[in-house]
């Protein structure tokens, strides 16, 4: 059932946790006013929808607002039918909560500091955390894909499918930025067949932008770091 | 094979905040748990072998099988068993999202800034009671004139914290104010939770839990 709901999500183009809540209303047949926030101007709504954390993604349903990428991702498969983003078994929920917990704070913010250093050796810690980090991603993979599924959901595209899917585009900007290869198919050769099946999937095309639009909003914040 | 055990295993540290939730959440379900306690000085194989990627405790094992992270082991165990009221996510969509955000701000704010509270000092520890101040007083307007942050019930967002009223003491001590002052609404609240017995049979005394945490300090060379 995709009635007409009053669906806002105020989101920002390059943010994967904005990136993951799209893919999930777009997994659910959806649809919802898109509302771009300028981060360095934020919006009335934003700052009232979301007082504690001031950020994006903020999906406001009917006038009530949820918060946090993760909670409402789950909040979007709870509600709207259709396929399913989180597995029905319990056993299979935890592992997919606690990779997707990882990812959020573990990768991200390893991945985040490479691009935040302010010197080589900073930027070097950072990458080597990286690796380090998304190594475990790879060996948990492993284990995942062994029956042969597509992706960590199964045949299609699952919860953590989006909150790693959504980091994609990034690592090639900090390949592209700062010569940091995170996934490469020597190293994590699993993790590279699976991004290559997760950039073809219809939900990811729609609402992953490019590695430019990335680049572009990195030499942003970092002219507006500069400029402080 | 050892650790294919039937039935719930709970790998623990008495006063861990983390697998207190754990314990409260097993308790209000009514399911029977062997608690191992862990040494977390000279980790055992099988929390090693449970807990590969963090090596931290809590960890369920549920006939041998382990789920780590205190907060997805609270929402495993009110997924995996159904049948044992109560619920502690409720029913509406919205409701567990509020919940969940809820949780997810204790996780992400609490503990870290308790931690600096009592391990720094000077202007550093001023920061930290700043912060910790703004993040009860930002509990506390979240709970409102509710009986629990579930609102009727005892829910995921009260399991999430309650834990933490133990460590008011400390806080208060190290931070030199009043949570009963600053945060009636909370310290209320922190009193129903208290009448709970999950909570009362869980939870380490506040003056146990300043003394762990005076023992830690003399660890690491703090006054």
């Amino acid at each position: 059932m995709a009635g007409k709901e009053d669906l806002k999500l105020l989101g920002l183009v390059v943010s994967p946790f904005a990136i993951r809540v799209r893919m999930a209303l777009g997994i659910k047949g959806v649809s919802y006013e898109y509302v771009e926030e300028d981060m360095f101007n934020k919006s009335d709504l934003l700052l009232a929808s979301n007082p504690v954390h001031k950020k994006v993604p903020v999906l406001i349903h009917n006038g009530k607002p949820v918060c946090e990428s993760l909670v409402i991702v789950q909040y979007v498969d709870e509600l709207f039918a259709g396929p399913p983003i989180l597995p029905a078994d319990p056993y299979e929920r935890a592992t997919a909560r606690f990779w997707a917990a990882f990812v959020d704070d573990k990768l991200t913010p390893a991945w985040i500091g490479i691009l935040k250093a302010e010197t080589e050796d900073e930027r070097a810690e950072k990458a080597t955390e990286t690796l380090a980090v998304i190594r475990q991603v790879e060996e948990a993979l492993a284990n995942t894909l062994a029956d042969g599924r597509a992706f960590f959901g199964g045949d299609s595209i699952g919860y953590l499918d989006v909150v790693l899917g959504s980091c994609l585009f990034w690592f090639d900007a900090l390949r592209r930025m700062r010569g940091v290869e995170i996934i490469d198919s020597g190293r994590t050769p699993l993790l590279a067949a699976w991004a290559e099946r997760f950039r073809e999937n219809a939900e990811a095309k729609g609402v992953v932008p490019g590695a430019d639009e990335a680049v572009q909003y990195a030499n942003k914040l970092a002219a507006a770091a500069a400029a402080k | 094979m050892a650790g294919e055990k039937k039935g719930l295993q709970l790998l623990d540290l008495w006063v861990s905040p983390f697998g207190q939730r754990c314990r409260i959440a097993l308790a209000e379900k009514g399911l029977p748990y062997e608690y191992l306690e862990q040494d977390l000085g000279n980790k055992s194989e099988l929390l090693l072998r449970s807990n590969p990627v963090h090596k931290k405790i809590p960890v369920l094992l549920h006939d041998g099988r382990p789920v780590c992270e205190s907060l997805i082991i609270v929402q495993y165990i009110d997924e995996a068993f159904p049948g044992n009221a109560p619920a502690l996510l409720p029913a509406d969509p919205y409701a567990r999202a509020q919940a969940r955000f809820w949780a997810d701000y204790v996780d992400k704010k609490l503990y870290d800034c308790g931690t600096r509270l009592w391990k720094l000092k000077g202007e550093a520890q001023q920061q930290a009671r700043k912060e910790m101040l703004d993040i009860l007083r930002t509990l506390d307007a979240a709970l409102g004139d509710a009986k629990f942050f579930g609102g009727e019930a005892f829910g995921f967002a009260d399991v999430a914290l309650a834990p933490f009223t133990a460590w008011f003491l400390t806080y208060e001590r190290h931070g030199e104010f009043s949570v009963e002052k600053e945060c009636p609404r909370l310290a209320a609240w922190a009193k129903r939770c208290g009448e709970r017995e999950s909570v009362a049979k869980t939870l380490s005394s506040p003056e146990k839990v300043y003394e762990f945490v005076g023992v830690l300090k003399k660890r690491f060379g703090i006054e």
